[in-house]
């Protein structure tokens, strides 16, 4: 891998559909460790921000700049959906799919393949249908095979919506250890216990825009605007 | 009535004494038809996956043209390879007027559509659950393409069926381009239009009843092959 993908920049980006403003204006800069949770209420725009980073949403003003050209730092992200795309395949052939899209060898991928499914615990299940997983079997699924070409940058829009806690838990480990092993994560999570957790570091969301940014601790033991604070607290925020 | 069970009898006979006729023209109608299909599934399944991922200017005339070419008049088609074929025509140097070949040109030109239509509809379903997931895993083109065939290959299995059914019960193209010459390009179609212009009803019912098994019997053994319609299978 050539340098890093990070730091990345957002430039007073605007994300615009049918003419009406999604997100923006965006100022943001990100650097290149630890987890970045971004927070705020229903519709203030995490996910369009998430998709906007991973270049699933484009720009209609301002820009989104990374260390390295843009084809470059998107092949070294992965993005985690909110419910999982399950591939009409196995359990394996779901988990590996990336490698054959990178055109890894045989034995690369009978590798990888059975080392991420043992680490995601669905070793039994790798020749059954991914649908026919639980949600939080295939949400696993879906982060494992996010995982598995190695990215440098994980991005995950609310991995543990609906799911039980013990799948929340096994998540949060699989994420936790990643981190550790040096993936960058950015995710979105209405989970505020989950946000203390994992986060170092905290993006606050509200009608589009960033209110707020900075350490998880500072602006969970402080919030520095009222919304912050609202927010935290449990109230409706608008 | 009885015309009915003299052709199920008539039908009977010929299968059950083996008839070389009728095993030479049945092998016919499947060797054409065949070729027919896997030549036009090769071009309409790739073209009903790009039409599926690509967002281009016509895309929608392209589209609506496709599906009106489903209805194609098969006797318009087998005009038009005769115009092309014959001996004054572009292509009348091949020589390849009243051969299988150009039976199977002909059917070609009304599968295609056929194929690529019900293909694109069923791709285009699986683009809807893929899409997101596809560009986030910086999926190729290609890739893509390839993806969507494979994991929509049971649908495809559908949409080649459907092709093949539309050339073996096609008459008018072949007809035209073929001739309907005995041991060279009569088909089970043609050879049943001459026995019906002959009023020999019942070898034509049987002829006919011989074709619709043929129809059933591809059918089900590319189902059974494909595994399709199995138990907890999509």
């Amino acid at each position: 891998m050539v340098g890093s993908v990070f730091p990345m920049t957002a430039s007073g980006a605007v994300v615009r559909r049918g003419g009406q403003r999604l997100l923006g204006p965006i100022d943001l800069r990100l650097d290149g460790s630890g987890v970045t949770v971004i927070i705020g209420p229903n519709g203030s725009g995490k996910t369009t921000l998430l998709r906007l980073l991973h270049g699933l949403e484009r720009c209609r003003e301002g820009r989104v700049d990374w260390a390295v050209d843009r084809d470059s730092a998107l092949s070294r992200q992965a993005f985690v959906f909110q419910t999982p795309i399950m591939m009409r395949r196995t359990v394996r052939e779901n988990l590996v799919y990336p490698l054959r899209l990178r055109g890894a060898s045989r034995a690369d991928i009978a590798e990888k393949g059975d080392a991420w499914l043992k680490s995601v615990d669905l070793a039994a299940a790798g020749l059954q249908r991914a649908s026919t997983l639980s949600a939080g079997e295939r949400q696993k699924l879906s982060i494992a095979r996010a995982l598995i070409a190695a990215p440098e940058l994980l991005i995950l829009d609310e991995p543990s919506a609906n799911l039980d806690s013990r799948s929340t838990r096994e998540i949060e480990r699989i994420l936790t250890e990643q981190n550790k092993a040096g993936t960058r994560i950015i995710m979105a999570t209405h989970d505020m216990g989950q946000a203390r957790r994992l986060g170092d570091h905290v993006i606050f969301m509200l009608n589009g825009l960033v209110h707020e940014e900075g350490p998880a601790e500072r602006f969970f033991k402080g919030a520095q605007t009222d919304a912050g604070r609202a927010f935290l607290a449990g109230d409706i925020v608008e | 009535m009885n015309d009915i069970v003299e052709g199920l009898l008539h039908a009977l006979r010929l299968i059950v004494t083996l008839d070389g006729d009728l095993v030479e023209i049945t092998l016919r109608s499947l060797r054409v038809t065949l070729t027919a299909t896997a030549i036009a599934s090769l071009i309409a399944l790739p073209l009903g996956a790009l039409l599926a991922v690509r967002r281009f200017r016509f895309r929608r005339a392209t589209i609506a043209i496709l599906n009106a070419l489903m209805g194609l008049p098969p006797v318009v088609v087998g005009l038009i390879v005769y115009i092309l074929f014959s001996r004054s025509g572009p292509f009348g140097v091949l020589g390849l007027l009243f051969t299988p070949t150009a039976m199977i040109i002909a059917q070609v030109i009304i599968i295609v559509p056929l194929i690529t239509s019900i293909a694109h509809q069923a791709l285009r379903d699986i683009w809807a659950e893929y899409h997101d997931l596809l560009i986030s895993l910086g999926a190729s083109g290609r890739q893509r393409v390839a993806t969507l065939i494979w994991d929509g290959r049971r649908s495809l299995i559908t949409a080649g069926l459907a092709g093949f059914g539309r050339g073996i019960g096609e008459v008018g193209a072949i007809m035209v381009v073929g001739g309907n010459i005995d041991h060279v390009t009569r088909v089970l179609t043609t050879a049943i239009a001459l026995e019906t212009g002959r009023g020999d009803f019942a070898l034509a019912l049987g002829l006919g009843f011989v074709l619709i098994g043929l129809a059933v019997s591809v059918n089900l053994i590319i189902h059974s092959l494909s595994g399709t319609e199995v138990g907890s299978r999509w």
